[in-house]
């Protein structure tokens, strides 16, 4: 059974139709990449996956039931988590405390269990400890746990946004553009990240890249998405065989 | 234990020390609010009124004892926390801090006009219950809870919205339903703070409330450091204490005061201790264990 299906799901934005009638479905345990020129609409698509629009047409079925009309902070608690294209990390929290704000959709106790350190939050909080620990570790992050999220490098805020996202014990992974401004070292390193994170944590991984060597790599099937259809969907070397995707994307080799 | 320590600390003193604790207890609420969730309040005034108002008439004409006139005059300011709290769900910065000057102008209008409060006369012979040791013994509970819901998933959760509220979100945090329990906590410790203020004074009137009076508060978050709580309880003591060291120089009070906050902002503009934190002292001083 596909973890997530989309279906002919269109968005409309005043008279533009940023996405027209999609269908896909993902399939529990692969890693699925979006690829398509600038404004194909790949953002749009994760930010209506994530509860932030809903769609203007279609259904988003999410461990077979809809989440069309959840809000962002629910879809999150279901099990979806995500990673943005301009970073957005907690910047004045440390890089600690960013991790165990992504341990909160998975934690309940309450305000004044909190503040009267009732014996539930003093479970929480220290499995939520050891489970940052443990994330600090995979991302190799663990010296810095202290410092300021936005003292960090560049690569070093993808791997703690990534981290954050894996504290929510997510079963789908929502990645936009993981490698952008990464060099090429870092992304390397990125992708034996995000192999080893599939493999231990049992994740189905979506993620919308550019980097096309990465994407190639690293994915076991391929959407394309151009002007908000779709014009492909299969694995990476069909896509980049596919006469469609080379004319509106990869374009014709000299 | 007040007559006692009068009798080795000058009135005039134990008066500043008794008053640097009640602004403690409202600023530590108002932090919550605008330090800690982000969310611009300058209406805090407003809650305080409420407080005093609430537990002075119920001490006054109900004979309600003391604590209970307290607690009543907390809650009833956290209700409307909770009223003024829902249009933050919409707005943000700028709109909300419009928002709730008006709240605040509409509660001392309304107390201007309010006979059991005495109009603009005010009331006046309110038993004077607030002493020495309940403000700081009050100030230790508030600094104390506070400080644990700080540290706790909920605190942290504050912080993310004031940082990022999207993100937040995808962290499964209902921004909207905690926005509005910041306001009910940070307005609860302002009718506190209010109830107080009004048990030491014998006398208030809605003047005492007025825009000047929430701006005093939120200098105090922001000058001790926006979402630190020893920043809070720093700005609290030196903007009680200021005014009364620049009695000296008499009529240009207030000028020096405003030129001592653009001053501070210019060269802390996160706040005296807004970013510092024990780790990175160690860290520049060269102590404990960190590489």
């Amino acid at each position: 059974m596909p973890i997530l299906e989309l279906k002919g799901i269109s968005q409309e934005f005043g008279g533009l139709r940023a996405l027209d009638s999609i269908d896909m479905a993902i399939e529990t345990g692969e890693i699925f990449g979006i690829i398509g020129p600038n404004g194909a609409g790949k953002t749009t698509l994760f930010n209506i996956i994530t509860g932030i629009y809903e769609p203007t047409q279609g259904e988003v079925i999410f461990n077979g039931g809809n989440i069309n009309r959840l809000p962002a902070y629910q879809v999150a608690r279901q099990g979806i988590a995500r990673t943005y294209q301009n970073i957005r990390l907690f910047k004045k929290l440390s890089v600690l405390d960013n991790i165990r704000v992504g341990r909160y959709g998975v934690t309940k106790n309450g305000i004044f269990s909190g503040m009267l350190g009732l014996p539930l939050a003093r479970r929480e909080e220290s499995q939520t400890m050891a489970e940052a620990m443990r994330l600090l570790e995979l991302v190799g992050l663990y010296d810095r746990r202290w410092e300021y999220a936005d003292s960090l490098a560049y690569g070093e805020q993808r791997r703690l946004e990534i981290a954050r996202a894996l504290a929510l014990n997510p079963t789908l992974l929502l990645l936009d553009e993981p490698a952008a401004g990464m060099n090429s070292s870092e992304k390397v390193e990125l992708v034996s990240l995000i192999r080893r994170i599939r493999e231990e944590m049992e994740l189905t991984i979506l993620l919308v890249e550019h980097d096309m060597n990465l994407v190639m790599n690293i994915c076991d099937r391929i959407a394309v998405l151009d002007y908000g259809r779709r014009i492909a969907l299969d694995t990476p070397i069909r896509v980049k065989n596919d006469a469609a995707v080379i004319q509106s994307y990869l374009g014709v080799e000299a | 234990m007040d007559a006692v320590l009068s009798q080795y600390i000058d009135p005039y003193f134990l008066r500043i020390i008794l008053i640097i604790g009640i602004n403690i207890i409202l600023a530590l609420g108002l932090n919550l609010i605008t330090g800690v969730t982000g969310q611009l309040s300058m209406g805090h005034a407003g809650f305080m009124s409420l407080g005093a108002y609430t537990s002075a008439i119920l001490t006054m004409n109900y004979g309600v004892a003391f604590p209970t006139a307290l607690l009543g005059g907390s809650l009833v300011a956290a209700l409307f926390g909770f009223f003024i709290g829902l249009p933050t769900l919409r707005l943000q910065g700028d709109y909300l801090a419009m928002v709730t000057i008006g709240f605040a102008e509409i509660i001392r209008v309304f107390f201007l006009n309010f006979e059991p409060g005495g109009k603009a006369v005010g009331l006046s012979g309110i038993p004077q219950e607030t002493t020495f040791l309940t403000v700081w013994g009050l100030v230790a509970v508030a600094v104390f809870l506070n400080a644990r819901l700080l540290s706790s998933r909920t605190g942290r959760a504050f912080y993310a919205i004031r940082e990022d509220e999207i993100a937040a979100e995808s962290c499964g945090v209902n921004t909207t339903r905690l926005k509005v329990t910041a306001f009910v906590l940070g307005s609860f410790l302002g009718g506190l703070g209010g109830g107080l203020y009004a048990h030491y004074m014998f006398y208030i009137d809605p003047q005492v409330f007025n825009f000047t009076k929430s701006i005093e508060l939120l200098n105090m978050v922001v000058l001790g450091g926006m979402g630190s709580i020893p920043g809070t309880i720093l700005g609290a003591v030196l903007l009680t204490i200021l005014p009364e060291l620049l009695r000296v120089v008499a009529e240009y009070r207030l000028m020096f005061y405003g030129a001592l906050l653009v001053i501070l902002m210019i060269f802390r503009p996160n706040g005296l201790l807004g970013d510092v934190r024990i780790y990175d002292l160690k860290k520049r001083w060269g102590l404990g264990k960190n590489k």
